[in-house]
């Protein structure tokens, strides 16, 4: 069948912000659904309010509305745009569960819009836990017994049939929000309101448990002339209990014999067919009794899916691209196959490779979270690698993580003197127990003599995983023993065909890096080049999308083009997520554009980068120095781009440079100024400009003894790092003490730094691109909370809100300044702290930053791109970019978090990063921006009701001011005593409320009953904080807005007065730039 | 782990570790995609002659077990892969890849750029190769892939085909139970010529209500119809259809006298016979992911393949039953003609594998296809 002509305009629905369980692999999705039916010729319409994707690049869709993704915006969208059909598959559980709701309102009917991908009664057979299990019993096929709760009493019926432990699920949550393992009564009575208050309809599934079983993913895809393909199966290392999201996961399915695999098949043909999935993509999760076969069904999503972005990955098969084809009618026979081109989409992928995928994840950043892995998704990233066995792959996926562990190496942390016993006991509930650490200790224990049998027993793992990992246990033994003695070259091949990193390989042998790069060279022990290419070389392969791997032939087949290199950002991860892919996108478009052959270099699945159509040439592998440096021998590119990636490819800068590699833009000893403290405040000295009192303490007493000098509060932190790691305001000195022990093991190699805390100080992020000569500003944003919150976890306002020309005027002068002084070549990003009209530099990140895309957003000046022409060697007065754009419009960027995962967690916002992902808001006005940015980060400003104000003394008359415009606005103020009494001096109308200690009925209960619809609460020191905390957390699983710095206060209050004037309207960027 | 070598006609050598049984081995080399079923593969008789290279590097993971046997023994001349499990992990495994083919005197050879070798195979054709765990100078191996009596011509289905009549009894498999005994007889009569049959096929042919005799590949159309069949199989099997003149000939003497169904070699056979010759593709179609379209519906189906030869279609035009003949299945890969019907004799066949075993289900129809043509022509 041809496309459809009956429809011309479609809208296509973004998965808003970055959050646990939905990454960017739905900005992969989306951007290649817009190409797709760009090149169909229909006309596309975009929602999403996520400024760091592809997908809402101007070019990418006709109209582009960066809105909140909600029912209310699409109705105003459709509205206007009119579209006959809205594709709501490619934008995760988001996406399809805002369409859903806007059906239910009659917004798709009103307008006349059809759903095209999934209809209704599909996505509600396939999402609802109950209709999905009646629709499996129709067609026969087995699930875990379960029943159906909206209530505890329920909830404890059903348990009496499936039993403990029971798997509590919620209805239409993503990444499994609300789910847990309840193992007893008391687990289920805590764990069962709270599930229910996850999901958007109150119900959870409650299910026998399979825990221990394998675990298996079909992709699955169909068209309308019922053609249906399995584009990948996925087998789990991790069995069942441990989400997939977090499981270490393999492709293809490796512990099936055909017989099994093909009834698992059949399973999932019968399935998208009796969901009614009517065209594109599905996926598909299924749980084998390890003893008897026994197979049951776990779940649907009718839509592409975080597996899906690995499946492509994986394959080389376009799932969404082609999904948003079958979409408009197209079946899979009629369009072909981009990597062989003669071949038709209409066939099964086969890959005659291991892919492996490994979660990455960011409990550090919480250490009052519980880093348990069960089956809600806990992690915030991922690698994927690939090698022609699952040792090589494996262990190329560890070397992915960017967790300074290039392989097996001994998880354990202090252990001298403790005996192999004591070991061997300590080891045991370290695999039981799944955690991000569990793969380590596997291996750990098999060192320790523990049988792969008994490691079987206790974690379920399949015995062939296991059988890999004795064998690299056992290979690491017979290495170890020959460390001083040359190595035979025999083995030095076969370990670096099992995928040993040459650190790793150094750490066995007692040899440096460089020494077994050496002596690979020497022996000729090279890496080779294979192609990814959908059909294990039955064909010609026509796209250069390549992993490297120990075995005979070379396909890489370099051009002799003029050609450039960059270096992706790999796993996302709190601090360094989809902006620097965003980044490294934007480079390769322009250079391509510029005539250069791009080389993308990047080992994260779901991102853009990797796709293999985004840059000339793919290489899906680690960011490792040691992997850089082989491809570079192979491609011999005339230049690498170091500064898109993000702290990543800016770590390997040096090393790279030292071993000859042609780093392009900002040299990397300018990095280096920019990074080490000490030439940093020479420069600064030299350029005359300000900075925080500060010093460098490699010693407990040096911490003290400067804190001292410079007074508290201090700001302390490791230096070098990023996302403000371990990044705290201390207030005295037995909190300095505590954190010198605790967080931080400081020494003359790993100093820590002490600055003096600026108080109350405006913090402003600025963006700049420089070609050496001329500096160009990109944009000067204004923080609305004060410095003292993480950059990345602040909301920000372009242009900025409340600072004075003056003072802007001369941010922008010192942030030339600083360019010019460090040379830089491509992109800069600058924090300054603005004290009572005093500047301070914060610091110099002389690379991409996490705001580029979102000043490219507001400005429609592509920063990234300009940066890369730069780079390659143009100015910015050729480029024609030689004057900043200040728009007329208002944006205002959100942070968005993910403590609502995270049980026990504060929410209170810190000097270290802790969020995922960010949204913007855009419009004529502040107040309108930042209610867009609150409601697109799922903050729903109340227009009226109960707000409730609980501050610390400082910031108690800023409070006050608040409170009054709020009653102003006719809203009524609950407070605890001490803020009541201080608002009532200030006659204001207030009602007290009990702390939580203060007996009941107390605050949290009055969230509980729904009387507040607002929250206001600041404090500071331990004891005040601890008191507090109920009260955050109890608004967050309530979902009542809250904020916790004055400056969020007084920002969400003039929003509120914005949104009870006028209702929030929607524009597209295009209209905006136009 | 023991050297071993890998020779090919072109004089490529691949070295590699043994396993499995040792010893030396000639055969065509030939490469097969499945990503799962390398235990169906090994025991597909129509391996005889050849050696197969599997494209997925991990093979063994789940051992071997009695159930997935698609013969009584192996045919196949050697095993080639990346990399050997000699460790099973499968609720259903009973033994080990390498003591099952040490025990059925399978030379295997591991450690090898199975890719490599597959792309050498899809740019220069199959090729004559030779493995071995004891002679290992490649310059030898070379000379003796060379002089291997190559395929073309010669008649491997002698080899494989069963030497007496014989009732087959098993239906098709379910987890847990096993293969199903019908209670009662089949509704038709079958008599299947094995030229090499899968046990598959006869497993969908009783499941599908057929009531089937096995028979030699020699057996005239005489005794075929001797035994009074509502329909005729014609099986699947190993090399070159023009090397087994004795099959062509009688299903030359059956067309239009009894529903005939031909499978692989089986097609190829109903080819000849029908007039048309036969010709060798460059390096087959050996894998489970082949889309094919059926012509009359336009549904595509995800075949599993095993052939090296192809009927002619031009041939085929010009033959006797040229317009008699239309072509049901093509090849969406390469458009090769992948069935045939004909419109006055009650006959069809398709070049792929609808039993599958290994690869998908998608075209098990076809059973059912043949049960209603004999319905029809009862
Ligand atoms: N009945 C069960 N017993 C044991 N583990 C389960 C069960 N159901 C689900 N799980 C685990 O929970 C994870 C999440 O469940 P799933 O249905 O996939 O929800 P989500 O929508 O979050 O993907 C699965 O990947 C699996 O590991
Ligand atoms: N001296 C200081 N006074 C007040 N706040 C500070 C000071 N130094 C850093 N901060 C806060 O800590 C955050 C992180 O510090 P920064 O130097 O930007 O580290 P990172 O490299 O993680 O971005 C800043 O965004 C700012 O809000
Ligand atoms: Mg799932
Ligand atoms: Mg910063």
């Amino acid at each position: 069948m041809p496309k459809r002509t009956d429809i011309e305009k479609i809208l296509i629905i973004g998965a808003g912000p970055i959050v646990i369980g939905q990454a960017c692999e739905f900005d992969y999705s989306g951007s290649q659904a817009c190409k797709a039916l760009r090149e169909e010729g229909y006309t596309v319409v975009l929602l999403n309010s996520n400024p760091a994707t592809i997908m809402t690049d101007p070019e990418m869709a006709h109209r582009t509305y960066v809105e909140p993704v909600t029912p209310e915006s699409v109705e105003r969208i459709l509205e206007r745009e009119r579209p006959q059909a809205l594709l709501p598959t490619l934008g995760g559980q988001t996406a399809l569960n805002t369409a859903v709701e806007a059906a239910k309102l009659g917004i798709l009917d009103k307008y006349g819009v059809e759903l095209i991908g999934a209809k209704l009664p599909a996505i509600h057979k396939a999402e609802d836990r109950a209709q999905f299990k009646e629709a499996m019993q129709r067609i026969g096929l087995d699930l875990p017994r379960s029943g159906y709760a909206h209530s505890l009493a329920e909830a404890v019926r059903i348990v009496e049939d499936v039993g403990y432990p029971a798997i509590l699920r919620p209805s239409f949550t993503m990444g499994g929000s609300g789910g847990g393992i309840a193992y007893n009564r008391e687990e289920l009575d805590r764990m069962v309101p709270w599930g229910l208050e996850q999901s958007p309809v109150g119900e959870i599934l409650i299910e026998e448990s399979v825990i221990g079983w394998k675990e298996y993913e079909l992709e699955v895809m169909r068209d309308v002339a019922d053609n249906v393909v399995i584009i990948c199966s996925i087998e789990n290392l991790d069995p069942m209990g441990v989400h997939t999201g977090d499981s270490i996961t393999v492709a293809p399915a490796q512990t099936l014999t055909d017989k099994e695999y093909q009834v698992m098949r059949d399973a999932a043909m019968a399935v998208i067919r009796e969901i009614g999935v009517d065209t594109g993509g599905s996926n598909i999760q299924f749980a084998v009794d390890p003893k008897t076969g026994r197979m049951v069904v776990i779940e649907m999503n009718p839509r592409v899916s975080r597996s899906s972005a690995l499946a492509s990955k994986a394959t080389g098969f376009p799932i969404a691209k082609i999904a948003a084809k079958l979409a408009v009618g197209y079946t899979l026979d009629e369009i072909p196959n981009d990597i062989t081109r003669e071949t038709p989409a209409s066939f099964e992928p086969t890959i005659d490779y291991v892919v492996t995928k490994v979660p990455r994840f960011a409990f550090e950043k919480f250490p009052k979270a519980d880093p348990t892995l069960g089956i809600q998704m806990k992690s915030v990233g991922e690698a994927m690698s690939m090698g022609r066995t699952l040792k090589e792959s494996l262990q190329k996926a560890v070397a992915s993580m960017e967790q300074g562990r290039y392989g097996f190496s001994s998880p354990w942390k202090d252990v001298e003197g403790v005996s192999a016993e004591e070991l061997r006991e300590r080891v045991l509930p370290r695999v039981r127990v799944p955690s991000p650490e569990r793969l380590y200790y596997l291996v750990e224990a098999l060192r320790l003599g523990v049988t792969a049998e008994e490691l079987h027993a206790i974690t379920g793992i399949d015995p062939w995983f296991l059988e890999n990992l004795r064998q690299l246990a056992a290979f690491e033994a017979e290495l170890t023993a020959l460390a001083g003695a040359p190595l035979p070259p025999a083995t030095l091949r076969r370990a670096k065909e099992w995928g040993f990193s040459d650190i790793r390989l150094g750490q066995l042998l007692g040899l440096t890096e460089a020494a077994v790069r050496r002596a690979r060279e020497e022996h000729g022990v090279l890496p080779v080049y294979k192609r990814v290419d959908t059909c294990g070389a039955e064909f010609e392969a026509k796209t250069p999308y390549l992993y490297s791997c120990y075995d005979a032939e070379c396909e890489a087949e370099p051009t002799d083009r003029r050609k450039i290199m960059i270096l992706g950002g790999g796993p996302n991860r709190i601090g360094q997520g989809i902006e620097f892919d965003y980044c490294c996108v934007h480079g390769v478009m322009a250079l391509r554009e510029a005539g250069f052959e791009t080389i993308m270099v990047n080992c994260n699945p779901e991102t853009v980068s990797t796709d293999y159509d985004t840059a000339d040439r793919l290489y899906f592998e680690p960011l490792t120095l040691e992997h850089v440096l082989e491809i570079v021998r192979i491609e011999r590119p005339e230049g690498v781009i170091v500064q898109f990636g993000g702290q990543t490819p800016l770590k390997l800068a040096r090393a790279l440079e030292a071993a000859g590699v042609p780093i392009i833009g900002t040299s990397p000893d300018s990095i280096d100024v920019a990074e080490d403290r000490e030439r940093f405040q020479q420069l600064l000295r030299r350029l005359g400009l300000k900075q925080p009192v500060n010093g460098i303490a490699r010693s407990t007493e040096e911490a003290v003894a400067a804190a001292a000098a410079i007074g508290y509060p201090v700001v302390v932190r490791p230096s070098y790092v990023l996302g403000g790691r371990a990044m705290e305001i201390v207030y005295e000195e037995k909190a300095l003490r505590t954190y010198m022990r605790e967080a931080v093991d400081a020494s003359p190699e790993h100093p820590v730094l002490v600055d003096q805390f600026l108080r109350d100080a405006i913090e402003v992020d600025v963006d700049a691109v420089s070609d050496g000569r001329r500096v160009v500003i990109g944009g000067v944003m204004e923080h609305i909370e004060e410095a003292g919150v993480h950059s990345g976890d602040s909301a920000c306002s372009l242009p900025p809100y409340s600072l004075g020309p003056d003072l802007i005027e001369e941010i922008k002068r010192q942030t030339v300044a600083m360019a010019l002084g460090l040379q830089v070549v491509g992109l800069m990003n600058v924090q300054f702290a603005v004290q009572n009209g005093t500047i301070y530099v914060l610091e110099v990140n002389p690379r991409a930053s996490r705001t580029v895309p979102f000043v490219s957003k507001a400005t429609g000046v592509p920063l990234a791109k300009l940066a890369a022409r730069v780079m390659a060697g143009e100015t910015l007065e050729a480029l024609g970019f030689t004057r900043e754009v200040v728009p007329r419009h208002v944006s205002v960027k959100e942070a968005v978090f993910p403590f609502v995962k995270f049980r026990g967690v504060d929410t209170l916002l810190t000097p270290e990063m802790k969020s995922t992902g960010e949204v913007m808001g855009i419009d004529d006005d502040f107040g309108k921006a930042f209610a867009k940015a609150q409601v697109a980060a799922g903050n729903r400003l109340p227009r009226s009701g109960t707000v409730f104000v609980s501050v610390r003394d400082e910031d108690k008359s800023a409070a006050a001011q608040v409170a009054r415009r709020l009653v102003e606005e006719g809203f009524r103020v609950i407070a605890t005593r001490g803020t009541a009494a201080f608002l009532a001096a200030e006659s204001i109308p207030v009602t007290i409320v009990n702390k939580v200690q203060e007996g009941r009925p107390n605050v949290v209960d009055v969230i509980k009953n729904g009387q507040v619809q607002l929250l206001f609460n600041t404090t500071h020191g331990a004891k005040a904080i601890a008191d507090s905390y109920h009260i955050r957390r109890t608004a967050l699983e309530y979902r009542v807005p809250y904020f916790t710095t004055v400056a969020g206060a007084r920002a969400a209050v003039s929003a509120i007065r914005r949104l009870r004037r006028s209702d929030l309207g929607v524009k597209s960027l295009q209209e905006y730039y136009g | 782990m023991k050297k071993a070598l890998l020779a090919l006609a072109d004089g490529t050598i691949y070295p590699g570790w043994s396993f499995g049984a040792e010893g030396e081995t000639a055969g065509e080399v030939v490469f097969n995609t499945s990503m799962t079923g390398y235990q169906e593969v090994l025991s597909d008789p129509s391996y005889k002659g050849q050696m197969v290279a599997m494209t997925y590097p991990e093979i063994g993971n789940c051992g071997m077990n009695e159930e997935d046997m698609e013969s009584s023994r192996l045919h196949v001349e050697g095993f080639i892969v990346k990399e050997a499990w000699a460790t099973p992990s499968n609720w259903r495994a009973t033994q080990s890849l390498h003591a099952f083919l040490a025990d059925q005197g399978v030379v295997g050879i591991q450690g090898i750029d199975t890719r490599a070798l597959t792309r050498k195979l899809r740019t220069q054709g199959a090729m004559m190769g030779v493995i071995s765990t004891g002679e290992l100078n490649g310059a030898a191996l070379v000379d003796k892939a060379r002089s291997a009596p190559p395929i073309e011509g010669r008649d491997l289905v002698r080899e494989v085909t069963c030497a007496a009549p014989y009732r087959w009894e098993v239906a098709d498999w379910t987890r847990g139970e096993g293969y199903r005994r019908p209670r009662h007889p089949g509704r038709f009569r079958v008599v299947a010529y094995d030229f090499g049959i899968k046990f598959n096929i006869l497993r969908q042919l009783t499941a599908a209500g057929c009531d089937v005799t096995v028979v030699p590949a020699t057996t005239s159309a005489a005794d075929a119809l001797a035994l009074e069949p509502d329909g005729v199989f014609l099986s699947n099997g190993p090399g070159d259809p023009q090397g087994v003149p004795y099959a062509a000939e009688a299903a030359r003497q059956l067309l239009g006298r009894v529903p005939i169904f031909g499978i692989c070699l089986g097609n190829q056979i109903l080819g000849l016979a029908l007039g048309a010759t036969t010709t060798k593709l460059k390096f087959g179609h050996h894998g489970g992911n082949q889309p094919v379209q059926d012509l009359a519906t336009g549904q595509v189906e995800i075949t599993s393949q095993n052939h090296n030869f192809v009927v002619d279609l031009p041939s085929l035009k010009r033959s006797a039953h040229g317009d008699a003949v239309e072509v049901t299945h093509v090849n969406l890969n390469d458009r090769t003609v992948e069935g045939m019907r004909h419109r006055e004799y009650p006959l069809f066949s398709v070049q792929y594998h609808p039993e599958a075993s290994p690869g998908p289900h998608d075209s098990a129809y076809l059973f059912g296809r043949f049960v209603e043509l004999m319905e029809r022509s009862a």
